[in-house]
């Protein structure tokens, strides 16, 4: 009966693998050619190996991206794939996954592909809710230019175009995407290959668009932006790992915890008593508001990222675009009959001139 | 001649006597006059629906069998400030009992809703003409709002025009008194007492417009039957009033017509016919990626009407998507089609740049109006040309078609997709806002008449390595075409990356090699210049022509209204029209060579004339024209007996 489940109603339109597949069948022919040291290299590795558990025909497969260091990521995949340009990879990807439900259609991109020269197509594709599954790979530095802050650099952040500090204020992808009517957003972590997975697999089975913000490191760049979130120690009391259903709890032994503030509404972290114990808050990712996924969002410092949630923080069900679109052709089928070229041409008032 | 003219009433059913004349008025017997062809301007504020009744009296033309031709103008705004001249929206009319090629150079008549619609039109009417005028909306601050510091309907600025002053508005409201309506409702069906009372000054078929009307307010029933009262009251205020003595006949353009089923069509309503027949005719999905704008906007409204001929219309975040959407439906397998204006394609350069590298097919219609920039949108323009051909970054040749007149929008819509399905390239196709909002006959193509565009996807490997394993080369070429195969995805073995970085000659590979880069340049050229196109054709009856002039686009209706002219007065000159402007014709060059004096009219300032110069180093005359306006046969015709003469 698991057909019935959400996550495989979303791919059931997609041909299924004939053979067992392996990470070897993902690996197309082409040299690898980030930076020695890249993130890139773990995520990659980490999809690759991922693809066979989608049991997926592989040409049904296609990877769309933009520009930066990111996009070259549909080269390196034994999938259909298209390189495309700066920021426009989700608008492509629309059209071609509204014109075809027996695709699964990825999107790579950065956080500048994405944020800013694309950052209107971003949030028009996740409020459409269009079949796509996005993958933003956020070192929070421009790589592919050399070194130009992003969006989602801190603010004050040195680089070649900023030599007295970036002013502006970043974007927070996450509170991004559930402000943009997404109707799945999650975070994870270029060297958590476990966790990684974990949310691709949430990602893949999602009927509709899915944001999965992957912190990636830059080595070249931005390297150890993400240090505090890896190190065993530090992370203890930086990460936050949402699992639904679950009391929001994390530090060494859970001792900390999310409870709301009943003053305010907001969120906050505090540490976890036995009279507390009963208000940490249950991780609910299919909440129908946004509300608290947004709080959640809110919850890490960007500056030093510590209390920074991973996980799932949304995965709702909400009317997929392509399905609509396909419903509505179907609709006019039955309505008004199946397309008539001839009587389409005609129209209603004609003239007959006789040789 | 006298022959009996049924009233509305009469033709919806024939079997009623005819007995809506107004109590006590004697039935006259009019003098009716035959002519061979009229041209109407119907002009009123832009809330005045004159746009509606100007294409009433089309539909009822066309089905009466007159050639026709069209020119609506209105202004960008949706509600321009009443009464003001720049509020003035018009529709001209131009149909014979022959065929013609334009719209018509000035009105014989004019109906004129208010001040502001006389003035604005006034200048266009030879003396003589007819002038209907709504006396009742010249109240004094309305001429003063337009300049008229006395009424012109008393201070002799008519004088020597035929005037019949009516008082619309008056006899519309007195006409629908019995519905109840408040006055500003009643009012608004002055249009259509208008239309009824043109319908009988010139032996109109009506039923049409009365189907028309009952369709259009179905949820308005009340509404319907106002506005049908209205329109017949219209035609009886002209069988019954003296001011209206004559009555005009212009017959069927029976002899004009090869014989076939007709129908009157839009530029804008034919090309998205030609859409979907090509999509029918190449068996694809038809997907249209696109953002509104004028005057390309009708295109995105028509295929969204016709999802049960498997269309899918996806109106985007912006124009850039709207092309992007379209380019990703191309690599899935559908035909792909973007439609936009001159601004919107500056925005899609870029994704029109990235489909000539992936060479996917992909249609740009670009509904040209004025520019620059906002410009005038809803006025007609071919300043596009060097946009489509050279807009965009690095060498990134795109072939261009244009259609010639309103119908024929459907078939450079085949023609285009046949180039890009073929060759696999984004087409642009060049129409504009005169050909888009412009109507005329055409005659229904029967289904065995419309080409087979039918494609072969890649199925299977197509290339054997030195060691013998068949693999899949996405930039392999067809000798012939110079075209790649297209691999749509969901085909097994055949999985493949493409992308906006130089590729590999035949493996498609990422490749910074020069000697690579620069034989891809040229083959993607190549591949442009080498595209079937049919030689020019030129018109040269007596062959001995020391004048061409030649022609792209829209202008080919006053163009050939000219050249008529130009020889009914014993003059010389050849003619000939461009369809294709990338590549050019083969022999264009040898057609040029062959005349001493080439005159290229163009609606820019001269974008073809460049182009000729610079390709085939030929002393091309120019003559330009950017008013927004379509030229005039009178002009043109100037111009080629000056050039004759010179």
């Amino acid at each position: 009966m698991t057909e019935t489940l959400p996550g495989i109603e979303a791919l059931k339109l997609v041909p299924k693998a004939e053979a067992v597949q392996s990470m070897k069948d993902f690996k197309s022919d082409q040299e690898v050619r980030w930076c020695p040291g890249c993130g890139d290299y773990a995520i990659l590795a980490a999809v690759q190996g991922f693809m066979p558990q989608l049991g997926l025909a592989k040409e049904n497969i296609v990877f769309v991206s933009g520009i930066g260091c990111s996009s070259r990521f549909p080269y390196y995949m034994n999938t259909y794939g298209m390189h495309s340009i700066h920021g426009r990879a989700p608008a492509i990807a629309t059209g071609l996954a509204s014109s075809r439900r027996d695709l699964s259609v990825w999107v790579v991109t950065g956080d500048g592909d994405a944020l800013s020269i694309g950052g209107n197509h971003l949030i028009h594709a996740l409020r459409r809710n269009v079949n796509l599954k996005i993958l933003l790979f956020n070192n929070r530095i421009y790589g592919l230019t050399k070194g130009q802050y992003s969006p989602t650099s801190e603010v004050g952040k040195i680089t070649k175009s900023t030599p007295m500090g970036s002013l502006d204020a970043p974007f927070n992808p996450v509170s991004l995407a559930i402000g943009a009517e997404a109707s799945f957003v999650a975070r994870t972590v270029d060297s958590d290959r476990k966790h990684l997975t974990e949310v691709l697999r949430q990602a893949a089975e999602h009927p509709g668009t899915a944001l999965v913000e992957i912190y990636q490191n830059c080595n070249i760049f931005n390297d150890g932006a993400f240090e505090v979130l890896k190190d065993k120690q530090q992370a203890q009391e930086a990460v936050i790992r949402l699992e639904h259903g679950r009391p929001i709890r994390f530090g060494t032994d859970d001792a900390k915890g999310v409870v709301r503030d009943p003053a305010t509404g907001d969120l906050k972290v505090v540490d976890v008593t036995a009279e507390n114990e009963a208000q940490i808050l249950v991780h609910d990712a299919h909440a129908t508001s946004p509300t608290t996924a947004f709080a959640l969002s809110r919850l890490a410092d960007p500056t030093t990222l510590h209390h920074t949630p991973i996980g799932v923080f949304r995965s709702v069900d909400r009317p997929v675009y392509d399905t609509l679109m396909a419903d509505q052709l179907e609709a006019a089928v039955e309505q008004q009959g199946k397309g008539d070229l001839a009587a389409l041409l005609a129209g209603n008032d004609t003239w007959t001139v006789v040789g | 001649m006298t022959s009996q003219v049924s009233s509305p009433a009469g033709q919806a059913d024939s079997a009623e006597p005819r007995g809506d004349s107004p109590p006590g008025a004697a039935p006259l017997v009019k003098e009716i006059r035959r002519l061979d062809r009229v041209i109407i301007r119907f002009a009123g504020d832009s809330g005045d629906g004159m746009q509606l009744t100007g294409d009433r009296f089309t539909s009822e033309t066309a089905s009466f069998g007159n050639d026709l031709s069209t020119l609506p103008n209105f202004p960008a705004e949706i509600r321009a400030p009443a009464g003001t001249l720049p509020g003035v929206s018009s529709f001209q009319l131009h149909f014979a009992d022959h065929d013609i090629l334009t719209p018509g150079d000035a009105p014989n008549v004019l109906v004129a809703m208010n001040p502001a619609a006389l003035k604005a039109n006034l200048g266009d009417v030879p003396r003589g003409g007819e002038i209907i005028v709504n006396t009742d909306e010249f109240a004094k601050r309305a001429m003063a709002k337009v300049g008229y510091d006395s009424s012109p309907l008393e201070d002799g600025t008519l004088d020597g025009y035929n005037v019949h002053p009516v008082p619309l508005t008056t006899l519309t409201i007195e006409a629908l008194k019995e519905f109840g309506l408040s006055r500003k409702e009643a009012e608004r069906s002055k249009n259509m007492f208008a239309l009824g009372l043109l319908s009988w000054m010139y032996h109109r078929p009506t039923d049409s417009t009365e189907a028309f009307l009952r369709k259009k307010f179905a949820k308005k029933p009340d509404i319907a039957e106002a506005n049908v009262t209205a329109f017949r009251a219209g035609w009886n205020f002209g069988e019954t009033t003296e001011d209206f003595a004559v009555s005009y006949e212009v017959a069927p353009a029976t002899s004009a017509f090869p014989a076939g089923t007709y129908r009157n069509i839009s530029g804008n309503l034919a090309l998205a016919y030609g859409l979907i027949a090509a999509g029918r005719q190449a068996d694809l999905p038809l997907y249209l990626g696109s953002y509104p704008i004028t005057p390309a906007s009708d295109i995105l409204h028509e295929l969204s009407k016709h999802k049960n001929f498997g269309v899918r219309t996806f109106q985007a975040e912006d124009e850039i998507a709207g092309i992007g959407a379209a380019l990703g439906a191309a690599f899935g397998g559908s035909l792909a089609v973007t439609t936009t204006s001159g601004p919107g394609v500056a925005l899609k350069s870029e994704t029109i740049g990235l489909a000539v590298s992936l060479e996917l097919p992909l249609l740009i219609v670009d509904i040209q109006r004025g520019g620059p920039s906002t410009g005038l949108p809803t006025k007609t323009e071919q300043a596009d040309l060097l946009q489509a051909m050279y807009g965009r970054n690095g060498e990134a040749p795109v072939p261009v078609v244009a259609p010639r007149t309103p119908a024929d929008c459907f078939d450079a819509a085949l023609d285009a997709a046949r180039i890009a399905l073929t060759y696999r390239t984004p087409v642009f196709l060049l129409s504009d806002g005169y050909l888009a909002n412009g109507s005329e006959p055409w005659r229904i193509p029967e289904m065995d008449e419309l080409p087979d565009l039918r494609v072969q996807f890649a199925a299977s490997p197509n290339h054997e390595l030195a060691d013998g394993t068949e693999v899949f080369w996405p930039y392999k070429r067809d000798p012939q075409t110079l075209a790649r195969p297209w691999a749509v995805p969901g085909t097994p073995g055949l999985e493949h990356r493409i992308g906006g970085i130089e590729k590999q000659d035949g493996t498609g590979n990422i490749s910074y090699d020069p000697a690579n880069h620069d034989f891809m340049v040229r083959t993607r050229q190549a591949k442009i210049d080498g595209i079937a196109v049919p030689d020019l054709a030129v018109d040269d009856p007596t062959g001995d022509a020391k004048l061409l002039v030649l022609g792209w686009g829209s202008t080919y209706g006053p163009i050939t209204a000219a050249v008529r002219r130009v020889r009914a007065a014993g003059g010389t000159v050849a003619q000939a029209h461009l369809r294709h402007l990338n590549p050019f014709p083969g022999n264009l060059g040898e057609v040029l060579g062959r005349y001493e004096k080439v005159v290229v009219p163009e609606m820019n300032l001269g974008q073809l004339a460049t182009l000729l110069r610079a390709k085939y180093l030929k002393d091309i005359r120019s003559y330009t024209q950017v008013s927004g306006m379509p030229f005039k046969a009178e002009q043109l015709a100037d111009v080629l007996k000056e050039a004759i003469n010179d």
